[in-house]
């Protein structure tokens, strides 16, 4: 598999990572090799075969749905950046 | 007074209940040493030393009282991927910069609540992303072992590799160590001490920072088997918090490592005979199956055929849910932010500068996989191939009680010898993701030395839920090979000397 650098470019975006024109060049050999490598699995049969969901058989716990837990803003804000009171301060999104 | 640090984990608890010492002469010893080593070895990022006293203290007056709890006093090391109330807990990354969280995570509590005593945060590669501990924010970890009349500093493993480094120096008892694809069994192997990977579920995952869900799990590194028993057992539970975690009574499993192993049916899969296989990991897997042999287990010959497809498979996995995971790494809400001209170049500035270069690579080869159009060929494809694997494992158990098999395919490497080529380090797991990729518990024992005079482990491999059959099996095995500990402790020649300041990683764009 080939990655091409307008594809780096396209992933990188999605992944909100900035590269620049070096790092660029270095991931598409990177991504290509490791993408290559893993296309070994084409050699597997797995027609009719069921893609694994988990892999202890359980079914999802529930819980009541009930308020457990609350009346912390201090503790939930105290590790941000930029903070106002208990608001998280953000950069500008609407014009 | 001998040199309290040597201790084992069960040597220190029966000290401790028969008053030959104090908890705060425990953890003052420990302390010591970890000043007069970490300078060197690197592997704490973080030593609570106030903490460690105070919680002593409390133990020694619960000593007194006759009101101990099962870990009473006993020093211990946490990997810095556990989320500890009041104390910083990074990841060994860069993005989460000073972030403290202000609850504790589960297994850490369950510690705390049966009375161990926390010595300080252990360094391992960034989110637990490698096998050598080389990408960590902090640099990189040296080993206590040495190649015969050498002075290389060697890799301890990893991600876990503070974890072995520190219990191997005896600059803690035992430390928690997390597993994705072999991250606490290939450092434990390569540092000669023992470490298990419990079933998928057994250990509840809240409040460990997030690699890949699907896989992660967490365990115990310690000096005996018996010791990882005692931690397993104080470690497992079930959670509400968790909803993967399983309610399932947690065994004794340190009774367990008495019961012998007359009768068990030991399986060798074929399929790990792989190319190239060096010639003494060979023989070190046949020298483990005389030793079971010998206990009284019988032998048999299994084959695992989708074995050689774990790694590739795993190499979607775990970057697909990586990916995911680390979506939450914004620069809004807490660690690191990087201001750019608008939201998303902050988001773009903030993720370039706090992730390193092996966590972006992942992140990109995982966004990569589950991009529109690609879904399917990746991400299906390995989970499809995953259901092949747990297949394979099904109807091996059917036959055998537990697999034997290498646990590295070779062993500590210097620190910057594998690093270039990505693949040629996932090469590391090779023989430890397929366990992960199952779900299934995987324990590795020290066995013997390599040529260079350095630790070799093997690997047992269970059904789900039975840890104690591995524990079992692998007191056999420590029973026959006996303990390996590093000749000398050259690493603490600099007793008294100031800490060297942190050595930083080189190359790496996204650097501060």
């Amino acid at each position: 598999m080939q990655v091409d650098e307008a594809t780096v470019r396209r992933i990188a975006r999605l992944a909100r990572i900035s590269i620049t024109d070096a790092e660029a060049k270095a991931l598409e050999k990177e991504l290509s090799g490791i993408l290559g490598w893993v296309q070994q699995l084409d050699a597997v049969d797995t027609s009719g075969v069921e893609p694994m969901t988990r892999v202890i058989p359980m079914t999802l716990k529930k819980r009541g749905d009930v308020v457990t837990d609350g009346g912390i803003a201090d503790d939930i804000v105290r590790n941000a950046p930029a903070r106002e009171d208990h608001f998280f301060a953000v950069p500008k999104v609407v014009e | 007074m001998t040199d309290l640090t040597k201790l084992t984990l069960a040597e220190a608890r029966a000290g401790l209940l028969e008053r030959q010492f104090s908890a705060t002469e425990l953890a003052r010893a420990f302390l010591d040493a970890i000043g007069a080593g970490n300078a060197v070895l690197n592997a704490y990022v973080l030593v609570t030393g106030e903490h460690a006293l105070a919680q002593a203290a409390a133990s020694d007056a619960r000593l007194a009282r006759g009101e101990a709890r099962p870990l009473e006093g006993l020093p211990l090391g946490i990997k810095d991927l556990y989320c500890t109330a009041g104390v910083r807990t990074t990841a060994c990354s860069n993005v989460l910069a000073e972030f403290t969280p202000s609850y504790e995570s589960t297994v850490t509590q369950n510690l705390w609540d049966a009375g161990a005593v926390m010595l300080g945060k252990l360094n391992c590669d960034e989110f637990a992303m490698g096998s050598s501990n080389e990408t960590s924010r902090f640099g990189p970890v040296t080993n206590p072992w040495r190649r015969r009349e050498s002075n290389v500093a060697l890799v301890p493993g990893g991600s876990s590799g503070g974890s072995s480094a520190a219990v191997a120096a005896d600059l803690c008892l035992a430390a928690t160590a997390t597993d994705t694809g072999g991250s606490i069994r290939q450092p434990a192997a390569i540092t000669g001490t023992v470490g298990i990977k419990p079933t998928y579920g057994r250990c509840s995952r809240w409040g460990i920072v997030a690699f890949a869900s699907s896989l992660d799990q967490a365990g115990p590194i310690a000096r005996t088997v018996r010791d990882a028993a005692i931690m397993l057992r104080h470690m497992a539970s079930a959670d509400a918090k968790d909803s993967t975690s399983v309610d399932q009574p947690v065994p004794d499993y340190e009774a367990a490592t008495g019961a012998g192993i007359k009768g068990l049916k030991v399986g060798v899969p074929r399929e790990y005979r792989i190319d190239g296989m060096p010639r003494e990991i060979e023989d070190l897997w046949q020298q483990g199956i005389a030793w079971l042999k010998a206990a009284g287990a019988t032998i048999h010959d299994v084959s695992l055929p989708h074995t050689k497809y774990a790694l590739p498979a795993y190499y979607i996995v775990a970057p697909a849910e990586c990916s995911s995971n680390l979506a939450r790494y914004d620069g809004m809400r807490y660690g690191l932010r990087r201001p750019g001209e608008d939201l998303i170049a902050t988001y773009e500035a903030t993720r370039a500068a706090g992730f390193g270069a092996e966590v972006r690579r992942r992140v990109l080869i995982g966004t990569y996989v589950l991009s529109a159009g690609y879904y399917d060929a990746y991400y299906l494809k390995a989970q499809k191939v995953r259901t092949l694997i747990k297949r394979d494992f099904e109807e091996a158990f059917a036959q055998v009680d537990v697999l034997l098999t290498p646990t590295t395919p070779g062993p500590a490497f210097g620190i910057g010898e594998v690093s270039g080529d990505p693949i040629q380090m996932y090469l590391n797991d090779i023989f430890t993701v397929t366990v992960n990729m199952a779900g299934l518990p995987g324990i590795s024992v020290p066995a013997g030395l390599s040529s260079e005079g350095t630790p070799l482990g093997l690997q047992l491999i269970g059904r789900p839920f039975d840890e104690a059959t591995l524990f079992r099996a692998a007191q056999a095995i420590e029973d026959a090979a006996g303990r390996f500990t590093p000749p000398e402790p050259w690493w603490a020649a600099g007793k008294g000397a100031k800490p060297a300041k942190l050595r930083r990683r080189a190359g790496n764009p996204g650097e501060a």
